[in-house]
């Protein structure tokens, strides 16, 4: 496929590995511990299994997978949230698709879809508003996930319902935002972090001067990747270069896609519509400042939160959940107690479970056959057949 | 085998053909009464057109010898219809419920002979619609060698079903001394499929429209009896076969590895995709491996028969683009796995529920 294959070359990537092995022998960090890089974004622990690029590299390279996942980390609470809007009479609720299988507390929006209510997936928000110029007679709620990447086609939505005057769409904003959570994960003292890869989609959005931060005060390296296993490559490459040359900087490998600067009508479409709550829960890492959007005021009509009563609901997570500490890099998913036992892609209990860029999910779907065996207890063989057919 | 030649069972029964001038179903064309009639004799004893059906009993009577001459055993199977939309590039509902139920059958071994159809009609179902998905079936059982003989018709209330639900049930006869059987599978054989993987799930998910997405991909759904016949006239020591259905190859693969214990290992380079198909699925984040196909099979065979099936498969044409895509380990047990472009290594694991696209 033209503009795909390009990026997923074998030889580059054995040129790539080879230099990457090149660059470990002159790291001092590797000759005591494994160096630990974080990909902040889901999408890339997604690749990185899908490639098996773990089993690739040299032992002394450990992802630890960061908290990228907006389906995984979002909490308890506000999936119950979601469910008391979505049951609501007269309401259509729509929402992305991997959304559908969030668990709540007691069930997921598929479920609740089952048990009657009006639940549909779409694949953006301009759809959902579409829903709600065919049903003027029902209330049209977009369920709005994501960091900076989804947050400005919910803001240009908004704006366009705005602009057309469309009186029964609203958004059930959980839009979250990666700095602050980048920072959280910073301070926490048991981290031993030597570098990140950031996120390629966010920074289409956000642009790469946010990152600043992270290399002048905490001192580590950062680089901006794209999603090909090349992309992943030449980023590792990228970053083990700063290591050994001594350097600590923002770099952008993903150029073909991210401008330094950002994208500024995107920005200032989240700029007008959205503003930053004082804190935000998530599933795994708890509550963390300054981590959220809502809707501004002036928008306050397109805010489902204030249209409807919302309970908002704080549900702590199961206590044999360890997500927090595989987030921070403490352990790998296979050290938690619960992990492909208690806890499967079946019936998730964290939320690294939940969705295909978990990095719980990702271990138990994908785990590099290398690396020793998958824990996940497969399921009985299927006696006999019972299958139909969509 | 046709029965079409055959003399009517019941000659002698004469009665009036009835013809059917609605547009539209009502509840009354399942009422049992002469709508009814009218709407069997019409649509489907028309359509059908054969002498089995034609007597209309309760039953269609099969003469025992005629089905021994055949091999030893008698393969049945069922399959239920729902797909949406009814009509799909490449096909349409009627061709899926001849052709999935051959297909069922004919992976088992069996020579697909005999079949039934069921269908559950929505009230207002356009009366066109239906005419075009018998004609649509007739045409798919005539391709495939087999009769529709026996059927059932249901209305229901505007709402209680979409538009139309099929069943068709499928009787075929096993040839004498064959067993394939995915518990026979060895370390060492080797994993072919009969050509272009995901086409059909990538249709019916394009059909559908909500994705906006302009392309050609059409449904690769067909009959696998025909290329069956020569795989096993070629190559009898083939280990197993299955249709890569719903669940798509990665399904089937699981199952063989299920039943057999061992390491069913593909090659992703190897993988035949078509393009259109590829691109869909980086756009949704869908995983084509995963993708339903109406007219794919995939086959384990001996290693010292690889080479023969693959020229018998190429040399039919519901196989021309077969390929080897992998072959048996022994180790890891009872697992799927797959070497990617890159030389690693990954497990392809069941899907927990459907595919669904991801975010971002």
């Amino acid at each position: 496929m033209k503009y795909v294959d390009e990026f997923r070359d074998p030889d580059k990537a054995r040129a790539l590995l080879q230099a990457i092995e090149g660059l470990v022998a002159d790291i001092e960090i590797c000759r005591r511990r494994p160096l630990q890089i974080m990909e902040v974004c889901g999408g890339h622990t997604h690749s990185i299994f899908r490639y098996g690029l773990e089993a690739l590299l040299p032992e002394a390279i450990e992802f630890v997978h960061g908290p990228g996942c907006p389906v995984c980390v979002l909490p308890m609470g506000r999936v119950d949230d979601s469910l008391v809007l979505a049951e609501h009479p007269g309401v259509i609720f729509t929402t992305f698709g991997d959304a559908m299988r969030v668990p709540g507390s007691k069930k997921s929006l598929l479920q609740a879809k089952a048990e009657g209510a009006d639940v549909r997936m779409v694949y953006s928000p301009l759809d959902a508003l579409g829903i709600a110029k065919a049903n003027p007679g029902k209330e049209v709620v977009f369920f709005a996930l994501g960091f900076e990447t989804t947050m400005p086609s919910t803001a240009m939505t908004v704006l366009q319902a705005e602009r057309e005057r469309v009186a029964n769409f609203s958004v059930f904003c959980n839009h979250i935002t990666i700095i602050p959570t980048i920072k959280a994960i910073l301070d926490s003292p048991e981290l031993t972090l030597d570098g990140f890869l950031g996120p390629g989609h966010v920074s289409m959005v956000i642009g790469t001067a946010p990152y600043r931060f992270i290399c002048r005060h905490y001192r580590k390296p950062l680089v901006v990747a794209g999603f090909e296993p090349l992309d992943i490559l030449q980023s590792i490459w990228m970053l083990l270069r700063q290591l050994v040359e001594g350097r600590c900087e923002v770099e952008n490998q993903y150029r073909r896609v991210v401008a330094d600067a950002g994208n500024d009508p995107a920005l200032r479409a989240v700029q007008e519509v959205f503003e930053l709550r004082e804190f935000f829960e998530w599933r795994g890492l708890g509550s963390i400042d300054h981590s959220g959007v809502r809707i501004r005021d002036a928008y306050a009509a397109f805010d489902a939160e204030r249209r409807f009563s919302v309970p908002n609901l704080e549900i702590a997570d199961p206590n044999s959940c360890q997500c927090g500490e595989v987030l921070k890099g403490m352990i790998k998913p296979r050290q938690c107690k619960v992990f492909g036992r208690a806890c499967t892609p079946e019936t998730p209990l964290g939320a690294l479970m939940v969705s295909s860029e978990g990095a719980c999910a990702a271990y138990y779907n994908y785990a590099g056959v290398q690396l020793g065996k998958v824990g996940g207890q497969r399921s009985e063989p299927a006696r006999g057949r019972a299958r139909d057919r969509s | 085998m046709s029965v079409d030649a055959k003399p009517l069972p019941q000659e002698g029964v004469r009665r009036r053909h009835g013809q059917l001038r609605d547009t539209r179903i009502t509840l009354s064309h399942g009422g049992g009464g002469k709508a009814m009639r009218d709407l069997i004799d019409d649509v489907f004893v028309g359509g059908f057109d054969n002498a089995l059906l034609a007597s209309l009993d309760d039953q269609a009577r099969i003469p025992l010898a005629e089905l021994a001459a055949g091999g030893d055993r008698l393969a049945f199977t069922t399959d239920s219809y729902v797909v949406d939309p009814l009509f799909f590039p490449g096909a349409d509902i009627g061709a899926l419920a001849v052709n999935g139920t051959v297909n069922d059958l004919a992976v088992g071994g069996a020579r697909p002979l005999f079949l039934s159809c069921s269908v559950i009609l929505e009230e207002g179902l356009e009366v066109a619609t239906l005419r075009r998905v018998v004609r649509s079936m007739k045409a798919a059982a005539a391709v495939a060698g087999v009769a529709v003989v026996t059927g059932d018709t249901k209305v229901v209330p505007r709402g209680s079903a979409d538009k139309l639900f099929i069943n068709t049930a499928g009787i075929g006869v096993i040839r004498a001394g064959l067993e394939l059987d995915p518990g026979a599978v060895r370390a060492g054989d080797v994993i072919l499929v009969n050509g272009l993987l995901g086409d059909h799930g990538a249709a019916v998910l394009n059909a559908r429209g909500d994705l906006a997405l302009e392309s050609d991909i059409a449904s690769d759904c067909q009959a696998l009896s025909g290329l069956i016949d020569t795989l096993l006239e070629a190559c009898p020591t083939v280990r197993c076969l299955r249709d890569a259905t719903r669940g798509g190859v990665a399904t089937v693969l699981n199952e063989f590895a299920l039943a057999c214990g061992l390491c069913l290992h593909i090659d992703e380079h190897a993988l035949p995709i078509r393009e259109e198909v590829k691109g869909l699925c980086e756009i949704l984040g869908l995983d084509p491996l995963y993708l339903a196909n109406e007219g794919k099979l995939v086959a384990v065979v001996p290693a010292d028969g690889a080479e023969t099936a693959l020229a018998a498969m190429r040399s039919h044409p519901a196989g021309r683009e077969a390929v080897r895509i992998g072959t048996v380990h022994a180790t890891p047990q009872a697992t799927v796995v797959m070497g990617t472009l890159f030389g690693g290594e990954r497990i392809v694991d069941m899907l927990v529920g459907e595919q669904l696209p991801r975010i971002c």
